[in-house]
């Protein structure tokens, strides 16, 4: 096991490095001149030079590349003009606010649909099939930032039960109970979707091994409808459904720009927004690839745990 | 012969509702396509409908509510019709959102079915390549598409369509592999067919419904993104409205007018929803797995309606350990009922072996099956009969006794061992298991046992073995854990159900060696399932035939196998070639067995009999004791003992 | 000889990964076999033991790691016959799963015009003919040919592999376990429909089954392959009467007969060899009787078996063992019904 988590990781340095080779090409495609928009229209062209110069912009394609790469090895992903600050300081604070969000909800949708999968499978066709069906087609077609508008709507202006945005309370906030009671909007409206989209192949994926042939063995053991459903099916089902909670992570922690912005969360999405429209470079490229690092990562632990649960994949 | 199989009947051509039957059968299906049939209508005749202008501001009525003179939803923040923007945002979102999807369909799914049909290095390259893109969460990368072209809604197409690409490709990847692997591919090839008309012609049509599930079921999901991008203002800009953009200008004035990003919200929703709807129901047309209802979950133990009951077992299987009377299972699906086993009646004595031979779909498996219940329901389900283990109805007994006979002093062993073993726990553990469910015993006891066991069917190492998972051991080896699983408990009755038939010829040698020295040295009763008479002759003490889910005849295996009384019997035996006499011609049988949901009147044989005769198709032909022997045929004109001989 | 193969090796995997190399598969080694004009080539071996792989390199589909096949005296590598014609209008290839080997969206017409049209280059009505003289051959109805695949049984789908590698007009059939996955009262009906085709077209047959008796029952010759070689060869009509491989000798004992109690499987269960590490002598020795140290040191040879004077056509056989089986009659011959 120990020697598969190694190679994996070591796979997984071709992949960062495409990472930053994708980020890298994205950012110099950008038509326009980041040197006008920092320093805005009425610029001299002297300055503008200047400040190409001092950024390094001037040198040839590949040179800046590895300048860049070679800078983010030793910790420096530059400075965000327009915070005026270290983007790698900006960054990881905006990421861990990012990561309780999206760490919260993936929970949520993980547990969540994994349980309300299970019982749809057992009761199919029953109400509880019926009810769960339904609310995960409409959990799957809402849109989550609109839905995040409708709960503010509800939760925090009608009934006033919880803040509508932000992280913490301005005045006397910070503790736990407080970033809780943040928290708990926005990590649901980011939740519903994957939610959905997770019962619903938890519930496929049991009812295609309740079919199996290892079932009905399992049945002529003797075990009890309990070992059989939670013990045999539910063992096998949940290989399958380990590489969708993994995507559903990309999906997650892609959705949380939206409710970043809809709840005001301190968090990576709303401030790429940001500086995707201010033309921040550095921070989009630094706030890209620790995301998309991130998700590379997530993804190795999920690999992982499928292998452990699965004897059949090579170790 | 070539006359007799050039008569060979064809078989029913399967009536099959149409697809349209079938999509209108599915009432949300249905219900989802005419709401979104009612939305695009509006929405292309937005234009011809007595509107005002979407992009006209008009101050003066700024946030007008809904269901006002006029202004049927309200105005804007600008004074802008909402009722107009709508229709036109509407108009403007399907548009981008269906061209994205047929971008994303069509680049995606020819990288798939390059990379699937050219495997090697090309699918190593441009896999890699997608990967790369799926290495960026979804959204994230649609963002930083958009950053480099800037915003703007065509951008916001393209950025959708790119980011899903892979998710194409890596769909239509999977299926070309598997199909480019199958034999009709070879087969054409074989035909002198070129790879590009191989894969134009053979593969493409069976990748299309996976393309068109695939676009049906996510053509919502890129509207609700394209959605997202224009709400967060990378999309539409102003004053061009669609859906996404409209909410987005409308969250601004959430507290004070919430009508104006409410409405929006609620055609998205609609729009998406009713195609969620409607791609569910396609993918349930196109997908036969789905269709054929065979994705039902099987219930603990086959569902049993029976129109009277028997209270207790005829006297002549009063004494009988296992004896089954008159069982009748059947399959429900859709409007057909398959008749797989009728009127059945075998009777099992301590000790015994007991073997039942037929061709597949005879109703051998089932009729096994019937014994403990486990058919799967639906679709299957006991309409009559008795199933008697030492006199009680096990069709009766509640499900609690019925779990603990099963395994216990019923066991099974199946016909695939690969398949019939949980491929993720250790074969020692699910032998373990078997013993747990039945007897408290400490875990070291249970190992021990377990252990036992194992060395009991002869596996080699079986220390070592006790961790090994099925997929680590030959089907043989297989065979030996699901045959030391039967026997934990120490039965006392085996129903095999074609034990040998997936092994080798001299695994099978080893395995029959194998049984027939546990059931004398566990004094336990088989009932041993085979299509091969051979197989029957070397472990069986009597052999009842099936044909058409019926008992055709029964008796000591070794009287039926010389002398044949019913004709379907004889020429069972007679169309396989024996060893040793290589110019035997083949007595081959012309035609098919009959279908069982049509079984014809009278006896089910009659088509394929050359003794059949007119009363042959009449009533109903009935099991017949032959002799005292307790031989019995279920035939009108029997085969004479002596008089037929062979070929 | 129409059909000779020399010294044939197909290896699988190997070559260079990130993290060193790939373990090789012998599927097939080492194989040399000939077969003459108009007869019947029986290949007969358990599960796994490179039958399909060598059938498979005999039409084409797949490529002999060295080794040559030789048609007619031409050697096939290029995919050619010595005609020029492309090989698969010369050798065809019947499939085992008879539903598979069809493609589930087109119809019978379809599959059976595009040999016809690629191979043959006929035109629209000598295709039509030809379709009809097909569907006689394998006594299927003319109304069949605009159906799909799932609506026939598995016999007629089979019969319908068969019509399509007729269609090319072949003189060799390659049929790999054409009858195993049919019921047996469906496998008589397409045994005998081969027999007869191979009288009426002059065909030749390399016949490929795990079923000893279906082997016997149509072949001229046989050859029996264990762990990707041939251990022996011989005439159909006398080798499984006087087995001399011990692998020989242990399929007969293992194979049930009706009517008969007589099979001795091996007292000890008995696992082939690990393909991706095979022992360096005889493959079969750890299941053999008469295994002694030589066996195990090096591989036998495929030699002309010692004559026997109570046998006039030992001359024909040849067998791969150092210690083969001394005439036993009683023991090893198959039964008299
Ligand atoms: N799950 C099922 N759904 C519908 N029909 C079935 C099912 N299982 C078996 N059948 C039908 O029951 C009949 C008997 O099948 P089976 O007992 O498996 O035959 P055998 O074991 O003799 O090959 C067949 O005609 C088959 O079509
Ligand atoms: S009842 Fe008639 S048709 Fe049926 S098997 Fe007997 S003779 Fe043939
Ligand atoms: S060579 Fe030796 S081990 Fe191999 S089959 Fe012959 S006698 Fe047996
Ligand atoms: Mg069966």
């Amino acid at each position: 096991m120990g020697a598969y988590i190694l190679r994996r990781l070591i796979f997984a340095i071709p992949v960062l490095f495409g990472l930053t080779v994708i980020v890298f090409a994205i950012m110099a495609l950008i038509p326009g001149d980041p040197a006008v928009a920092i320093l805005g229209s009425y610029a001299t062209p002297e300055n503008v030079e200047k400040l190409n110069r001092d950024l390094g912009l001037d040198k040839p394609l590949v040179q800046q590349y590895v300048t860049w790469v070679g800078n983010m090895l030793q910790g420096d992903f530059g400075r965000s003009y327009s915070l005026n600050r270290p983007v790698l300081d900006e960054v990881l604070e905006r990421f861990s606010a990012t990561l309780i969000l999206a760490g919260t909800a993936l929970l949520l949708c993980s547990v969540l649909g994994l349980i309300a999968g299970i019982v749809s499978a057992v009761r199919q066709f029953g109400w509880a099939d019926r009810v769960i069906t339904f609310a995960v087609l409409i959990g799957i077609s809402t849109p989550s930032f609109w839905l995040g508008l409708l709960l503010i709507l509800l939760f925090a202006v009608t009934w006033q039960l919880l803040p509508a945005s932000g992280m913490y309370a301005i005045y006397g906030g910070g503790d736990l109970p407080d970033l809780l009671k943040h928290l708990i909007l926005p990590a649901v409206t980011l939740a519903v979707v994957a939610t959905g989209v997770i019962a619903r192949l938890t519930r496929a994926a049991m009812l295609e091994v309740l079919r199996q042939d290892y079932v009905r063995t399992a049945r002529a053991k003797g075990l009890t409808e309990r070992q059989v459903i939670y013990r045999h099916a539910f063992r096998a089902a949940l290989v399958a459904v380990i590489p969708v909670i993994g995507i559903q992570a990309g999906f997650v922690l892609g959705g949380a720009v939206y409710i970043e912005t809809v709840f005001q969360w301190p968090g990576i999405g709303a401030m790429l927004v940001k500086a995707i429209s201010t033309r921040d470079l550095l921070l989009v490229q630094g706030g890209v690839l620790v995301v998309a690092a991130s998700y590379v990562l997530f993804n190795l632990l999920a690999d992982v745990a499928q292998h452990m649960l699965d004897p059949r994949l090579k170790l | 012969m070539t006359a007799a199989a050039a008569t060979a009947k064809e078989p029913p051509r399967a009536r099959r509702p149409g697809a349209w039957a079938l999509f209108a059968n599915n009432r949300l299906a249905a219900a989802g396509l005419v709401i979104l049939v009612a939305i695009v209508l509006v929405a292309l005749a937005a234009p011809l409908l007595p509107l005002p202008p979407p992009d006209i501001t008009d101050p003066a009525n700024r946030l007008i509510r809904p269901l006002q003179e006029g202004h049927l939803l309200g105005t804007d923040q600008l004074g802008r019709d909402l009722l107009s923007r709508l229709l036109y945002g509407t108009r403007m979102s399907l548009a981008v959102g269906v061209s994205a999807t047929l971008v994303a369909a069509l680049i995606g799914s020819l990288l798939g079915l390059i990379a699937g049909y050219a495997g090697g290095r090309t699918d190593n390259v441009l896999m890699r390549g997608i990967d790369m893109l799926m290495a960026f969460p979804y959204i994230l990368l649609a963002l930083a598409i958009v950053a480099v072209l800037g915003p703007g809604l065509m951008n916001a197409l393209y950025a959708i369509a790119v980011v899903n690409i892979p998710f194409f490709a890596r769909n239509i990847r999977g299926i070309t592999l598997g199909l480019a692997r199958r034999e009709f591919v070879d087969a054409a090839r074989l035909s002198g067919k070129s790879n590009v008309a191989i894969l134009g012609t053979e593969i493409l049509p069976n990748v299309l419904p996976t393309i068109v599930i695939t676009m049906s079921t996510t053509v919502g999901w890129m509207i609700l993104e394209t959605a997202g991008l224009s709400f967060l203002g990378l999309g539409a800009q102003p004053p061009q409205a669609d859906l996404g953009s409209m909410l987005g200008e409308g969250r601004k004035l959430l507290f004070n007018a919430p009508h104006v990003s409410i409405i929006p919200g609620v055609m998205i929703f609609a729009i998406v929803m009713s195609i969620n709807l409607v791609g569910d129901g396609i993918r349930d047309l196109l997908d036969p797995r789905l269709r054929s209802g065979a994705l039902a979950r099987p219930a603990a133990r086959t569902a049993v309606n029976r129109e009277s009951v028997a209270d207790a077992p005829r006297e002549e299987n009063a004494n009988a350990l296992l004896a089954l009377e008159g069982l009748n299972t059947r399959f429900e699906v859709g409007d057909e009922i398959y008749h797989a086993v009728n009127e059945v009646d075998l009777k099992l004595n301590a000790e015994d072996c007991l073997g039942v031979v037929g061709e597949s779909g005879s109703g051998k498996s089932v009729t096994a099956m019937s014994i403990l219940g486990l058919v799967p329901t639906p679709a299957g389900r006991i309409v009559g009969g008795r199933v008697n283990f030492h006199g009680d109805d096990l069709l009766s007994v509640p499900l609690e006794r019925l779990r603990t006979l099963r395994g216990g002093a019923i066991a099974c062993i199946f016909q695939d061992p690969l398949s019939s073993l949980h491929p993720l726990f250790p074969v020692g553990e699910q032998v373990a298991e078997a013993i747990r469910a039945h007897q408290p015993l400490s875990k070291e006891e249970v190992r021990q046992r377990t252990l036992e066991l194992l060395q009991l069917v002869q596996i080699p190492n079986a220390e070592q073995r006790l961790s090994a998972y099925p997929h680590e051991l030959s089907g043989g080896m297989r065979q030996r854990v699901c045959i030391a699983m039967a026997l934990a408990n120490d039965p006392e009755v085996v129903i095999a159900d074609e034990p040998t038939t997936a092994l080798d010829v001299t695994v099978q040698a080893q395995m029959l060696r194998l049984l027939n020295r546990l059931r004398r040295e566990r004094n336990a009763a088989v009932l041993f399932i085979t299509h091969d008479f051979g197989v029957v002759s070397e472990i069986c003490d009597r052999v009842a035939v099936m044909y058409a889910g019926r008992i055709v005849e029964t008796g000591p295996a070794e009287d039926v196998i010389h002398a044949p009384a019913h004709p379907y019997t004889r020429k069972l035996i007679d169309c396989v070639p024996v060893l040793g006499e290589q110019d035997r011609q083949l007595d081959a049988i012309p035609g098919l067995p009959p279908a069982v949901n049509r079984l014809p009147e009278g006896c089910a044989f009659a088509d394929r009999c050359d003794r059949a005769r007119d009363d042959c198709r009449v009533g109903n032909v009935e099991l017949a004791a032959l002799n005292k022997e307790g031989r019995a045929v279920r035939c009108l004109y029997p085969l004479v003992e002596g008089a037929e001989g062979s070929g | 000889m129409l059909l000779e193969v020399e010294n044939l090796t197909r290896q699988f995997g190997g070559g260079r990964t990130l993290t060193g190399r790939r373990p090789v598969v012998h599927a097939v080694s080492d194989i040399s076999l000939s077969i003459d004009e108009g007869r019947t080539l029986g290949v007969v071996g358990e599960s796994g033991c490179g039958k399909s792989t060598f059938a498979r390199m005999l039409v084409g589909l797949d490529q002999p790691t060295s080794g040559s096949i030789r048609l007619a005296g031409h050697d096939i590598r290029g995919g050619r016959s010595a005609d020029g014609r492309p090989l698969s209008a010369t050798v065809q290839y019947v499939f085992q799963d008879p539903v598979s080997s069809l493609n589930p969206r087109k119809t019978i017409r379809q599959t059976l015009t595009a040999p016809m049209r690629h191979l043959l280059k006929m035109d629209a009505g000598q295709r039509e003919r030809r379709l009809d003289e097909l569907m006689d051959a394998v006594n299927l109805r003319p109304e069949f040919l605009d159906r799909y695949p799932h609506e026939f049984s598995g016999g007629q789908a089979q019969r319908i592999g068969i019509a399509r590698a007729l269609a090319a007009e072949p003189r060799i059939l390659v049929l790999d376990e054409p009858v195993s996955a049919l019921d047996v009262s469906v496998q008589a009906q397409v045994l005998n429909l081969l027999a007869d085709l191979k009288r009426e077209l002059g065909l030749t047959y390399v016949f490929i089954s795990h079923d000893l008796s279906v082997i016997e029952s149509i072949s001229d010759e046989i050859a029996v392959m264990y762990f990707g070689r041939v251990v022996e060869t011989g005439p159909g009509s006398t080798m499984f009467h006087r087995p001399r491989h011990p692998y020989t000798g242990l399929l007969l004992r293992s194979a049930p007969v009706p009517g008969q109690r007589r099979i001795h499987g091996e007292p000890k269960p008995a696992e082939l060899p690990n393909p991706f590490d095979p022992p360096p002598g005889c493959a079969f020795a750890a299941r053999c009787e008469n295994a002694r140290d030589d066996c195990r040191a090096s591989v036998p040879p495929l030699d002309i078996a010692t004559p026997d004077a109570a046998d006039p056509e030992s001359g024909k056989a040849h067998v791969a063992c150092y210690h083969p089986l001394a005439e036993k009659p009683d023991k090893n011959a198959p039964p008299t019904p």
